[in-house]
């Protein structure tokens, strides 16, 4: 049996950011995964870091988000220093456009109660009215009536992040390991084996980051995590001159020169196929925004599996049954990628997490935790 | 929105072959092609071509199925993309800048086959292109390449190239062949098959002869090649020597073009003997979905003649699984095609042993040659990749970019799976393929915004 | 380059290719008619800003994009010249025009 300091399984965005975390740290690791085709809600992500929208009646997730985004220059620069792959994080503040009266008066309502739960932390907002938009975005469409921005949102590359991750974790000695599901697991209080194919491994901590895999896979280890899919296209263009100064909501331009364009939310269960009727609804959003789009070319598109627990914030839990077990769920796994390297990846090390986490046990839920 | 009983996707002698019949059997079909005119590859431009064409008769024997194509009832659709497909038969197309869909009863797939990509050092070069490419221009335009032009690879196609541009006054310098040796004696054995098809072994005997009488040097053994230049090729380089050139073009067979079917997610395989994926089907062309099916190379390389037969199999059993003919009269009419389409393939296991790429088609040497074209992605990143631990193409991909260009995989699709399984030491069998996704060819935004909503069927909502 | 072949067809088309006229067969593709007008690329790539020529001439490759009557990276070789058709090569990403649509 070899024995590790902790073992995460899951290699998407959230177990490669804890696992990379946890071998900086010195701790040795070993990060399972599935192969190649699997759900992998990485590859589905549209890359805003995102903090604007987060946490409206739920101040400990927005400064959870807030803190991520402000640890997220400093990642990147660390990660492109060990590795040489830059995760195109940029932070020019973000916009989220309003196209009618009554969703810009909900959005400056949002905006003001963000500022309000902030309290002393603060949360700096301009509601911006159609000229001043149209000043900062090159042929705003004329349906778009006004906008929010703040200085905390930014954007990335998701898969260059993901591949500076993985190439992280293996220059400080993280062991990854392909093709695994977890099917059988010993787990005792602090002591927990995985069966793989050439025989087993053992570690005092085990995280759980499989994404959508740890519905099933936590009460094993007495935790819960009732996390539900939620499928989201996204259309990339031809690569153009850069045009856009900063990403908005459901439409950014990368560091290459494609414009992304999303936000759609379908309830299809475990369904990745791609509709048409969705693809032209985003198309139609883009398009009223920024009425030049229309002569791009989409060159590609997909449909993927998020991960969306039932009330949206992320789950975080060690558990009580088996100390030194942990879960990690979330929906912002690139905006949340610098909160899991650098506090939560040091929380598991230390074995106890944060009192600022408390609210997101699945407790509450009202779940039993014990299996 | 329109429906049909049978969509056949690809107008080239499967497609066309299978609608004529179709048509014949009173089938409610359409057909719809990228291409302006029908024809497909190998017979692009037919319709225009004079009796003397330098491209030879084999190339003229396409005009009759062309004719009765246009003298048929289906609804022919030129200058269509087929940009999405749903396992259901709802297809989504994009002509003149317009989106258009409608659904199928039945699919039939005969989007034939491309040329194996050839991964030299310097293969993106200009002046650089595959020997099929030279062959489309001629068809097309009656244009040839001027200057110095090597032709090199192996495979029938390519001396069939080098005696087409020959007959059209553009005799090529050099016809640099890259089989192994171990190619000749494997191809050797079964004897029955060379002796089953004694007709195509005589063809190619002859191409050979036209090609030396042309006064085409060829040179044999070929290793090491590499195309060589600044901003455009310049030289062509080999083990052991080199050679000015304005053109290279390539060739190392072809394979069966598998984008629409794995984008359906049709269950293939890994065809050993032609190192290629390909749909897996039974006699009929059925696929692993039972309102899909598959005719001519793009089921497998079997060639323009097998094409046209495959393509009435298909068109017959569309018949049956429509309700229009009984089992028995299907059968019946597919006997002779049957006995047809055994001697067409008669000899292709041995050409498929005569003309196996060699390793360095599949997996190149060096890691500066381009494995990615379109978002100009080199071997060795996919190498560095794979040790990092990505398993497949799909994570390749994620860390790597290939396949994300607007080829989608296409072109770097074998390339990239041979090298993942190489530095993996797997065999490309259980490596895998990337699933292509809607667009399959670029369409506007705006396009799509356009998309009515009488093009959806009734369940979907907006 | 590539020229007609010396029996070639007889009727031609006139095209406008970098700004220049050129004359091509019926029939021919815009990326064939940028070969006849004697370029070797056809577009420069738009991350490394490496220079491209058509490789397969049957839409797969996609490396023949170019800017035909002002809309930026067309498939080239799946375009059949017209008159007065105006070609250009495609230098890296495409522009925008802001004040479009």
């Amino acid at each position: 049996m070899q024995r590790y300091d902790s073992i995460v399984i899951g290699g998407g965005l959230v177990g490669s950011a804890i696992a990379y975390g946890l071998a900086r740290a010195g701790l040795k690791v070993a990060l399972l995964d599935e192969g190649d085709v699997a759900f992998r809600a990485a590859r589905g992500n549209f890359g805003l870091v995102w903090v604007q929208s987060k946490g409206d009646g739920a101040p400990h997730y927005h400064r959870w988000t807030r803190r991520s985004a402000d640890e997220w220059p400093a990642l990147a620069a660390e990660l492109e220093g060990k590795t040489g792959i830059a995760a195109g994080h940029q932070r020019p503040g973000g916009v989220h456009l309003c196209l009618g009266e009554d969703e810009l008066a909900a959005r400056r309502a949002m905006m003001e109660r963000l500022r309000v739960q902030a309290g002393n932390f603060g949360f700096d907002y301009r509601m911006l009215d159609r000229h001043e938009l149209a000043d900062l975005l090159p042929g705003l469409g004329p349906a778009v009536i006004g906008g929010s921005w703040t200085p905390y949102d930014g954007h990335a590359n998701p898969l260059a992040l993901l591949h500076a991750l993985h190439k992280g974790f293996a220059e400080h000695g993280g062991r990854y390991v392909p093709n695994i599901k977890v099917k059988e697991a010993g787990a005792a209080p602090g002591d927990f084996c995985i069966r793989l194919a050439d025989g087993e491994i053992g570690a005092p901590k085990v995280v759980l980051a499989a994404g959508l895999g740890n519905a099933e896979l936590a009460p094993r280890f007495g935790l819960s995590a009732p996390v539900k899919p939620l499928k989201g296209q996204i259309l990339v263009t031809e690569r153009a001159r850069q045009v856009l100064p900063l990403p908005i909501a459901t439409i950014r331009q990368t560091v290459e020169g494609s414009i992304m364009l999303g936000d759609s939310q379908e309830d299809a269960g475990f369904d990745t196929s791609q509709r048409p009727a969705v693809m032209r609804t985003i198309a139609r959003r883009a398009v009223l925004a920024f009425p030049w789009l229309r002569d791009l070319q989409i060159v590609r598109a997909w449909a993927a599996l998020r991960v969306m627990p039932p009330d949206g914030l992320p789950i975080y839990d060690q558990s009580e049954q088996f100390p030194g077990a942990f879960t990690a769920n979330c929906h912002s796994g690139v905006t949340l990628a610098a909160a899991h390297a650098n506090l939560f990846a040091p929380m598991v090390a230390a074995g106890e997490l944060d009192p600022a986490l408390e609210r997101f046990s699945a407790r509450r839920f009202d779940v039993p935790a014990a299996a | 929105m329109t429906e049909v009983e049978l969509a056949i996707i690809g107008a080239g002698p499967a497609g066309m072959a299978a609608a004529v019949l179709a048509d014949e059997l009173g089938l409610d079909t359409v057909l719809i092609d990228e291409q302006g005119a029908p024809g497909g590859q190998i017979y692009r431009a037919i319709e225009r071509a004079a009796p003397d064409t330098p491209l030879g008769a084999d190339y003229l024997a396409g005009r009759p199925l062309a004719a009765a194509l246009r003298a048929s009832r289906i609804d022919y659709r030129p200058n269509t993309v087929l940009w999405h497909a749903d396992p259901e038969g709802a297809l989504f197309l994009a002509t003149a800048g317009r989106t258009t869909s409608l659904t199928a009863r039945r699919i039939l797939l005969a989007t034939g086959a491309l040329e194996r990509p050839v991964p030299i050092p310097g293969w993106t070069l200009p002046g650089v292109m595959t020997a099929g490419a030279a062959q489309s221009v001629l068809k097309s335009s009656g244009l040839v390449p001027e200057g110095r032009v090597v032709l090199a690879g192996q495979g029938p196609l390519l001396y069939l190239v080098v005696a087409q541009l020959a007959r059209a006054g553009a005799p090529p310098a050099a016809l640099f062949e890259t089989a192994p040796l171990e190619n000749y004696l494997a191809a050797a054995r079964p004897v029955a098959g060379l002796w089953a098809g004694r007709r195509r072994l005589l063809e190619g005997l002859g191409l050979i002869a036209a090609v030396k009488r042309a006064g085409v040097p060829i040179r044999r053994g070929m290793r090491g090649l590499r195309a060589v230049g600044r901003r455009r090729l310049e030289r062509v380089a080999w083990e052991g020597g080199e050679l000015a050139a304005d053109y290279l073009l390539l060739h190392e067979g072809v394979i069966p073009n598998v984008q629409i079917g794995l984008a359906l997610q049709l269950r293939h395989e890994w065809d050993e003997a032609q190192l290629c994926w390909r749909p897996a089907v039974d006699a009929w062309g059925q696929t692993s979905l039972p309102n899909i099916a598959v005719a001519g190379d793009g089921g497998g390389i079997s060639g323009a003649g097998a094409a046209v037969l495959t393509g009435r199999l298909a068109a017959l059993d569309a018949a049956l699984w429509l309700g229009r003919i009984a089992a028995a009269e299907r059968d019946r009419r597919a006997a002779p095609i049957r006995a047809a389409l055994d001697r067409e393939r008669a000899f292709r296991p041995a050409l498929d042993r005569l003309c196996r790429p060699a390793r360095p088609v599949m997996v190149p040497a060096e890691d500066d040659v381009i494995a990615c074209r379109c978002e100009e992605v080199p071997v060795g990143a996919v190498r560095r990749a794979a040790r990092l631990g990505a398993q497949g193409p799909n994570q390749i991909k994620a860390f790597t970019r290939c396949g994300m260009g607007p080829c989608q995989g296409r072109i770097c699709g074998p390339v990239v799976a041979a090298i993942i399984a190489d530095t993996l030491g797997k065999p490309i069998a259980e490596i895998g393929t990337w699933r292509p996704r809607a667009p399959f060819a670029p369409i506007t935004l705006g396009a799509l915004a356009d998309l009515a909503a009488a093009d959806f069927a009734p369940q979907v909502d907006s | 380059m590539f020229r007609p072949r010396p029996e070639g067809p007889g009727a031609a088309v006139a095209v406008s290719i970098e700004g220049r006229t050129v004359t091509v067969p019926v029939g021919t593709s815009a990326a064939a008619a940028v070969l006849a007008a004697g370029f070797d690329s056809i577009r420069e790539t738009p991350v490394e800003g490496c220079e491209r020529g058509p490789y397969c001439m049957m839409g797969v490759c996609f490396d023949c994009l170019a800017e035909i009557d002002g809309a930026a990276n067309q498939r080239s070789c799946m375009i059949e010249v017209q008159p007065g058709m105006r070609i250009s090569r495609q230098i890296r990403a495409r522009t925008i025009d802001p004040e479009a649509g």
